[in-house]
């Protein structure tokens, strides 16, 4: 029998979120509500330094005061924060043991997950930092790194060993300020991954973290500080599954990362927070922000695969405040069923000779509706600064929507900006093409999607690139109605 | 007080003047309080009163701010004692081409020098057009069906609507001479606000080209808020030019709202060489298929000059086009902003929308905000824009040289070279004469662009 689009169609949406599982896991979890004595408890929970304790209650008052975000392009019902459980963790897991003491429940989260620790350990030479429900679990590597001078850590430890780093850095790059869900976060993050890369290090594997919210009915709020000392270099990966749940979560993170002179950091993102049903019910609210701060020759990679999130609110950013700084942006952002996605980058060229790059890829199908909204900003003195943009989006079926909201500033003479942007669908000729050649519609749009996709897909470190491959076969074939 | 509430304060003034002349306007310009155009007015201006100016937090207002200008105390209504003479402002018209022509003077018809027509088809004014019964069907169905609910600055125009250009071309004709449409803000009195409105109705198969001109002929500041609705019925097609060359206490701020039935063909050029402040906002709507969509447009600038262009084509039917050429030279300290806008509605399949927006910075205190939106709700499309921003091509400049053309002269062929591509669609030579004399006199050179 032919397998004709129809068919696929409806497996797919038949298809379910293969991480929906909830692990029974014993938590401690704070009682709903947000007010001052919550963000106190937090902190005393942490154990944290006074000076903390005041950053984090200075952040709730300056939240208290600020509004919701309105102006992006997406619809949701607002989440109630006096709904939300600021603190949940699972009982067992002791972040200071070894990996050998760590709860078998977790593990076997950790299995199901695809991203088994021990695999992980032995084979891909990772390091990984596991935080669920806001708690960091383990960190594997630990030893190996600290022979390089590498410090990689949950924040909470990182606050009481290394507080002259955190004081010196947090909230740089992203101020308390900042935005109503970057505040949120400093008032009540709970835990996060903490790393510096000392002076010219180069770091000799993948630092990765996975996030994973389980417990129902919490917020995710964690907070990465990564600081690249001057020539050194690290390729930092982040992963992120949630819970099949028929209520919304709220994931409102920080991600700040301070490359000074002549350092490197690559930092990759596989997004693959639950999406919400067919129906749209459900699904996690993703609002994160993540900047990136430049000196001179130093560089930030940001590359993101999005296929997850009820709603997506994510704009990594660099600010190329150096001279000769390069700041980069890949971005595939896949959407189907009730998704929506509004995401993009900001580049802030300020120091001379600055160069950005931007290539961003949407894909929208079902009923989901995508966004890029990026801004290309150049400075008065930012001298000969050149910008390269490219945002396509690539559309599937007639009930969704794409969108590009690009604000490109440029107030000096010698900035050279170029942006193009299309959207179109997958050609029918190209479809022929493959099906006269033998190849069957399905493998067809698997294999034009990840043409389209391949620009950003080589930029991600091996092993991710393998899953979110997978992934984006997971959230799109068929989806061509 | 906060910096703000100073400048909302000020702003407070010119709008209190607005609210509180609305009533003697009404009683001035004799309208039947039972007739259709005096609740369009009133509900237009109830809008303003609640809206106001837009401020730099509207996002259609990031980039433009009009706080300086709404400073001036400005006459709203004017005397229209001033007289002018054709020798005064004969520079003003495309002379060298018969045209219908229709002047204003500080708001106010001039029947000297003009020459309107009722011949086959009507090149009248809108004054006559809002009180005549002869008029009322078509003032019923067109006035204000564009320009509602769509900004303060328009609704601020509706309700102070009393004059501007009325054209109304029945079906099958075909205009045999441009209309020529001239405001003129002279310097008889201190501060002029002026709101011209002009109705262009195009019926099926009729074909016009239409120029329209604002001049200040003062150093006083002026202000002009102009509103244009032009509805095209089927087959029809309509060719607009604003020429935009003003002095630089004059602003402009412009509304053109464009309606298409299908297989209509509509062109808007925008030449924007002077003033002081110029916001033009162009939207076009398809309501038919195979409607085809043009806006072309040149801004070059210098001095403290400011330009921002707005627009949008909203395509609600299927198989239609719109082509968008914007092209921006600045120098010194003058500011450029584009913002395109394309929406797709989902049942306008096959769509073809294409958007270019090309900067040329040449002052090191001039400045680019550029913003090409793309809103697509269909799948079946192709839609692309692109948007550069970047200097002139140092090799070819080198090349020129070396040939012996001075650098000046090499530049200025550069960015005419550069700005052509959307002048190619002009369709009066005539007008293309006389923009290549204003773009070789803006880039200050003596040399014919014959290319």
């Amino acid at each position: 029998m032919k397998y004709t689009e129809d068919d696929l169609k409806k497996e797919l949406e038949t298809q379910e979120y293969e991480y929906g599982f909830y692990t029974e896991l014993e938590s401690d979890t704070f009682p709903k509500g947000l007010n001052e004595a919550i963000v106190r408890a937090i902190s005393k929970k942490k154990n944290e330094p006074e000076w903390m304790t005041e950053w984090r209650l200075d952040a709730f008052r300056i939240w208290e005061q600020m509004e919701e975000p309105e102006w992006a392009n997406v619809q949701y019902e607002k989440p109630d924060f006096q709904a939300i459980s600021y603190y949940s963790a699972p009982k067992k897991a002791d972040p200071n043991k070894s990996l050998d003491d760590v709860d078998p429940e977790l593990l076997e989260m950790y299995k199901k997950l695809g991203i088994s620790v021990d695999e992980q350990k032995k084979l891909q030479g990772v390091a990984v930092d596991i935080v669920v429900d806001s708690v960091s679990v383990a960190t594997t590597f630990k030893k190996t790194l600290a022979e390089k001078g590498i410090i990689f850590m949950p924040i909470s430890e990182a606050i009481q060993e290394h507080p002259e780093l955190v004081k010196k850095y947090m909230g740089t790059v992203v101020p308390k300020t900042d935005n109503f869900y970057a505040a949120l976060n400093s008032a009540v993050f709970t835990d996060g991954s903490f790393c510096y890369i000392p002076k010219g290090v180069k770091c000799p594997m993948e630092l990765s973290t996975y996030f994973r919210i389980n417990e129902g009915g919490t917020g995710q709020f964690e907070r990465t500080l990564l600081i690249a000392d001057e020539s050194s270099y690290v390729s930092y990966l982040e992963g992120c599954t949630a819970p099949a749940r028929d209520e919304n979560q709220l994931h409102a993170a920080v991600v700040e990362l301070i490359a000074l002179d002549d350092a490197e950091i690559k930092y990759s993102t596989v997004q693959n927070w639950f999406p919400g049903d067919k129906n749209g019910t459900g699904g996690v609210f993703n609002f994160v922000t993540k900047r990136g701060i430049c000196e001179t020759n130093a560089k930030i990679s940001w590359t993101q695969v999005e296929t997850g999130s009820a709603v997506t609110w994510k704009y990594p950013s660099c600010i190329l405040k150096g001279n000769n700084s390069v700041g980069e942006f890949y971005s595939i952002a896949v959407t189907n069923n009730f998704q929506q996605a509004d995401t993009g980058t900001k580049m802030i060229h300020l120091g001379k000779n600055t160069k950005s790059t931007i290539i961003s890829k949407g894909i929208s199908a079902g009923k989901s509706q995508n966004s890029y909204r990026g801004l290309v900003q150049i400075n008065s003195r930012a001298e000969n600064a050149r910008n390269f943009s490219q945002c396509d989006s690539l559309l599937m079926g007639d009930q969704c929507g794409a969108h590009t909201f690009p604000y490109i500033e440029a107030k000096n003479t010698t900035a050279q900006i170029e942006h193009e942007a299309t959207t179109s669908k997958i050609g029918e000729d190209q479809l022929f093409y493959c099906n006269q050649r033998g190849i069957d519609t399905e493998k067809a749009i698997a294999l034009i999607v990840n043409g389209f996709s391949k620009d950003v897909l080589n930029k991600l470190p091996m092993e991710f690139a393998v899953e979110a491959q997978k992934l984006l076969e997971i959230s799109l074939e068929g989806s061509v109605g | 007080m906060s910096a703000e509430n100073i400048e909302l304060m000020k702003q407070m003034d010119l709008k209190e003047k607005l609210i509180s002349s609305f009533l003697a306007f009404e009683n001035q310009v004799d309208v039947d309080v039972d007739s259709k155009v005096h609740d369009v007015r009133s509900k237009a201006f109830s809008n303003f009163e609640q809206q106001g100016f837009p401020t730099k937090r509207d996002e259609e207002w990031k980039y433009t701010n009009l706080s300086s200008l709404l400073k001036s105390n400005y006459n709203i209504f004017s005397k229209g004692e001033a007289s002018l003479t054709y020798k005064d402002v004969k520079q003003y018209f495309i002379n060298e081409t018969d045209c219908y022509n229709l002047v204003f003077i500080d708001g106010k018809f001039n029947a000297f020098l003009s020459n309107t027509t009722h011949d086959g088809l009507d090149v009248c004014v809108m004054s006559a057009a809002l009180t005549k019964p002869k008029y009322e069907e078509a003032i019923n169905t067109y006035f204000n069906k564009l320009a509602k609910e769509n900004n303060s600055l328009s609704d601020l125009n509706t309700a102070f609507s009393a004059e501007g250009a009325y054209v109304n071309i029945p079906k099958n004709t075909v205009v045999p001479k441009p209309i020529q449409i001239l405001n003129f803000s002279t310097g008889s009195e201190q501060e002029i606000l002026i709101q011209p409105r002009n109705l262009v109705i195009v019926g099926e198969n009729a074909h016009v080209q239409i120029i329209e001109r604002h001049q200040s002929l003062t150093g006083n500041n002026t202000l002009t808020n102009a509103v244009t609705e032009i509805f095209v019925n089927k087959r029809g097609i309509v060719d607009f030019y604003k020429m935009q060359n003003d002095v630089e206490t004059a602003s402009l701020i412009d509304g053109t709202f464009v309606s298409q039935q299908k297989d209509s063909v509509a062109s808007v050029h925008t030449f924007s060489f002077g003033g002081k402040l110029t916001r033009n906002n162009l939207e076009f709507y398809q309501n038919g298929e195979h409607c085809v969509s043009h806006m072309n447009g040149i801004s070059i600038l210098d001095g403290k000059q400011h330009v921002d262009n707005h627009t949008l084509v909203q395509h609600k039917a299927p198989n239609c086009e719109s082509h968008e050429m914007y092209k921006g030279i600045y120098d010194e300290k003058s500011t450029g902003v584009f913002n395109g806008k394309v929406i797709v509605e989902q049942a306008a399949q096959k769509i073809n929308a294409y958007q270019q927006n090309n900067n040329i910075i040449v002052g090191d205190k001039a400045s680019v905000n550029s913003k090409p939106q793309l809103e697509i709700f269909a799948d079946d499309v192709k839609c692309s824009h692109g948007c550069t921003i970047g200097q002139l091509d140092e090799s070819a400049l080198f090349y020129m040289q070396q040939r012996g053309i001075p650098k000046k002269e090499a530049k200025a062929l550069l960015m005419y070279a550069f700005s052509n591509d959307a002048l190619k669609d002009v369709k009066i030579p005539e007008l293309k004469t006389r923009i290549n004399a204003i773009i070789a006199e803006k880039l200050d050179v003596n040399i014919g662009f014959d290319l």
